[in-house]
């Protein structure tokens, strides 16, 4: 179903998985809108204007108004297109899917961000905190396609990262937090994911540019790199 | 019959959020009040949040709701009564992300200033400032954040209303004075002087003894 509304646009930056959800979240509810690219290393007037208080992107613009932060863009997409929810109906349900959504994002997410920067012992220690967090989403995915059960969903579109770029840091920092003969669950889900047919179809920044990227990252927040690099810094 | 129980703490801001939450939707529910701070957390609460060990944690006909943001939109989208967010997706979302700043950004420096010293003090002091200038900015024109009446948005903020303000009654910091924020200082004496606010808020001589008698063993520990 397509709906074509012109009103709707997405300052956003190459690489960036915050980004890359709403682009899914976009895309399942079949909605147009105009993407613009930022430099977030050279941040526009625009960045300043629409997320005056963070200067990051995402920001979704719609009607006008400017909304940031994956995470709550992705609600009032699915509060304001009401077809193919992505959150369940259920309040009980609902509440699960944010909870396990935050879980993901501080436990995960977060810890496997510190590794990729990190080295030694600081590194070992977000290791290890990833892999316990994995091991519960893991529990969480036993005997189901998607987070949320049959049909892809919030909790899918928010962890989508691990299934392309997880693998990219683990890489890159020489770390092992997914092994997939330890996460069965987690191998099926991320093959679901990968082969769904809008996901399938969606833009996806290419492996060898995220290895070049995020090399560049990890030495910069390392504090072994010069933090200006601009050729990394691609338009699209 | 509806059950609901809250497994929660006297002094925690975060289990308080929720009662005043339940009590705006006029839910009776059971209190269970859990020793965490002495780390004596019942077996009930390791089976309800057995992912974080943590309150608060809402019991609803027997299923259990953890994080207290994600409980706030639960009890907002199962029971009727005053909203807690706003019926508007844009304006909902708005209250979505001054909750977030709330917690992530505003509220770490505000504990760091109040409990540490030096160096680290004045630094904690300087971002707590920044952030409370942008807070002044949101309520241009408005009561509460939630506008003309208490929202999520307010409900998060006890912190700031009742934990914060002792603290700095306790320490001397004057981070948040009426002459520096007017619009934050009017927002305190509007929340504060809320029915359901004053009955809920642990009472003040009882959370100032608890703090006072943290800050001696932080000293004495060192």
């Amino acid at each position: 179903m397509e709906n074509k509304d012109s009103t709707v646009k997405l300052v956003g930056f190459w690489v960036s998985p915050f980004v890359q959800r709403v682009r899914w979240a976009l895309k399942l509810k079949g909605i147009e809108y105009e993407y613009i690219e930022e430099d977030i290393f050279n941040r526009s007037h625009l960045l300043s204007e629409l997320n005056p208080v963070h200067q990051k992107v995402p920001v979704l613009v719609h009607n006008g108004k400017p909304l940031p932060e994956s995470f709550i863009i992705l609600e009032y997409i699915d509060e304001t297109w009401k077809h193919n929810p992505s959150l369940p109906q259920d309040p009980h349900e609902r509440a699960t899917a944010r909870f396990w959504a935050k879980f993901a994002e501080e436990k995960l997410f977060g810890a496997a961000w510190i590794g990729l920067c990190s080295e030694d012992d600081e590194q070992e220690g977000a290791v290890k905190s990833s892999i316990e967090a994995l091991e519960k989403i893991e529990e969480k995915l036993k005997g189901k396609n998607f987070f949320g059960g049959d049909r892809i969903g919030y909790v899918d579109i928010i962890n989508g990262w691990i299934s392309y770029m997880l693998p990219i840091w683990e890489e890159v920092a020489s770390m092992k937090i997914y092994d997939p003969m330890k996460f069965p669950a987690v191998t099926s889900w991320i093959s679901n994911f990968r082969e769904h047919p809008v996901i399938k179809e969606e833009y996806l920044p290419s492996k060898d540019e995220m290895i070049v990227y995020f090399q560049w990252r990890r030495k910069v927040l390392k504090g072994t790199y010069p933090p200006m690099f601009s050729n990394l810094v691609k338009k699209i | 019959m509806a059950e609901v129980k809250l497994f929660g703490n006297w002094g925690s801001p975060f289990s308080c959020r929720i009662e005043i939450a339940l009590k705006l939707k006029g839910v009776e529910y059971e209190f269970i009040e859990e020793d965490v701070y002495n780390d004596n957390k019942s077996p009930l609460l390791l089976k309800y949040n057995p992912v974080h060990k943590k309150i608060p944690v809402l019991l609803h006909n027997g299923k259990p709701i953890c994080e207290s943001v994600v409980i706030l939109e639960y009890i907002d989208e199962t029971w009727e009564g005053p909203s807690i967010l706003p019926k508007d997706p844009y304006e909902r979302a708005m209250a979505r992300f001054w909750t977030k700043f709330l917690e992530e950004k505003c509220f770490p420096p505000m504990k760091q200033a109040s409990w540490s010293t030096g160096e680290e003090q004045e630094k904690a002091k300087e971002e707590a400032t920044e952030l409370l200038k942008i807070l002044e900015g949101t309520l241009s024109g408005k009561k509460f954040f939630g506008g003309d009446s208490i929202g999520m948005v307010d409900i998060v903020a006890n912190f700031i209303a009742h934990w914060f303000i002792i603290l700095q009654e306790i320490t001397g910091l004057e981070l948040l004075t009426h002459e520096k924020f007017p619009k934050l200082g009017q927002w305190l004496d509007d929340y504060l002087s809320c029915s359901i606010i004053k009955e809920t808020l642990p009472p003040k001589d009882k959370l100032t003894a608890s703090f006072q008698a943290r800050i001696q063993a932080a000293t004495t520990s060192k």
